[in-house]
């Protein structure tokens, strides 16, 4: 089953700090989609609002056409795990698997069960007590074991080492595919799961820069080498992203489809066309060098 | 055709057509599903399925409704008959003109490629 997700005009401030400023999207659902921003971007609290942690400030949020803010038959449904993984001084970990069953009628015990051997999480332990990867992983079980038609990690598995982060992006795809559902990522390893999300979402100082599918994104930015003029002449009235130099070699990156006509010209031109993986992209449109960035941002 | 673009699911279209090509995969043989292949490479199953489709409609694979994806008899024909077509212009033209950037004049190449159809007469 898939919930669709619909968020407008959203707006959220912390006394004078504005979080969220005008956020807007629908997710269709059944989809897994990726959310990336810097730091402070508003990711954490964008989900905080979608799995109904915090009221909007403004704007609405709607999961299946239902408002979600004090609605149980909506938070029933979704289930958001945070940066810290389960960090609630719940009791010990079997406590913590105890609430979340009781909490949502998809929770999937022996999957649970599962996945707690995978990852070594001992049973009887205090949550409190587990090292930060236990705990993460721990968050990461919660998440997957409650198969709620929303799911939500907010880089809970970042705590995690890189083996049981793998096998954790391995227990993700599996389990997507045996019950398909909406799940949502943020993320700032973006190189190490890009390929896990079918759509991406990028905000940027609580705004939404991009809402793609992950494929198309790819084939958007082109990187063009080669000399200095032919380069020069050939980005003039492209939007050009970002610049390298080498001598008199000069790599541009490019945004924007490139049409066939275009491409044969550059290689006419001796010019080399190149990829740029999703992570440079992203850096580039987050870039603190834009017209608007305010006066401190500039560096 | 060239293209420099790798989104994944050209990628992987790319494998199932080199194991096309070196009769890996034969004609009317099921190939891995979608999400066997999603599991296997650890991507999204709607970026492998993208490159099924992007197969399908080269007329590299067809579909069997409800049983999955077939390679299509005469897809390793027609691969050839595509890579043959760019085996001058993606393969000697490069060498020729890599060649002349080092100073070897085309008789050397062409000695060179006449001592190995030698080898193949032999």
């Amino acid at each position: 089953m898939s919930l669709q997700v619909e968020v407008s005009d959203l707006r959220l401030t912390y006394g004078e700090t504005v979080a969220l400023d005008g956020v807007g999207f629908t997710l269709t659902g059944g989809k897994i989609y990726g959310l990336l921003g810097r730091n402070g971007s508003g990711k954490t609290s964008l989900l905080s609002v979608l799995g109904a942690f915090r009221r909007p400030g403004a704007g609405s949020v709607r999961i299946g056409g239902r408002p979600v803010f004090e609605n149980a038959a909506v938070t029933r449904q979704t289930c958001l795990i945070r940066e810290a993984g389960e960090a609630s001084a719940i009791g010990t970990v079997n406590d913590a698997l105890y609430f979340a069953e009781a909490l949502r009628s998809t929770w999937d015990a022996a999957y649970a069960e599962r996945l707690l051997d995978a990852f070594q999480i001992p049973r009887r332990k205090n949550v409190a007590a587990l090292s930060l990867g236990k705990r993460s992983a721990l968050g990461v079980v919660l998440g997957l074991a409650s198969r709620a038609p929303v799911t939500m990690f907010d880089e809970s598995y970042l705590g995690m080492d890189a083996p049981s982060r793998y096998a954790f992006y391995e227990e993700l795809l599996a389990d997507f595919m045996a019950h398909p559902r909406t799940v949502i990522m943020s993320t700032h390893l973006i190189e190490e799961v890009s390929s896990l999300f079918e759509e991406i979402l990028i905000i940027d100082r609580g705004r939404l820069v991009l809402h793609e599918q992950s494929e198309a994104l790819r084939g958007r930015g082109v990187s063009v080498t080669g000399p200095e003029e032919e380069v020069g002449r050939f980005v003039a009235g492209l939007t050009v992203l970002g610049d390298k130099r080498l001598g008199r070699t000069r790599s541009a990156m490019v945004y924007g489809e490139l049409g066939e006509e275009r491409r044969g010209k550059a290689l006419a031109a001796g010019l080399e066309l190149g990829p740029i993986a999703i992570q440079d992209l992203f850096v580039h449109l987050t870039a603190r060098k834009t017209p608007d960035a305010g006066p401190g941002e500039r560096s | 055709m060239f293209d420099d673009r790798s989104p994944i699911y050209r990628q992987i279209a790319d494998k199932i057509k080199t194991d096309v090509l070196n009769g890996v995969l034969a004609g009317d043989e099921q190939v891995m599903s979608t999400n066997q292949y999603a599991a296997f490479y650890r991507i999204n199953p709607a970026t492998a399925a993208k490159a099924f489709q992007q197969l399908v409609d080269e007329g590299v694979l067809y579909k069997k409704r409800g049983i999955g994806m077939f390679v299509s008899p005469a897809a390793r024909d027609l691969l050839r008959e595509q890579r043959r077509k760019r085996f001058f212009t993606d393969v000697v033209d490069p060498m020729v003109a890599e060649a002349h950037a080092i100073g070897i004049p085309v008789t050397e190449i062409i000695e060179r490629i006449g001592g190995h159809a030698r080898e193949e007469r032999a």
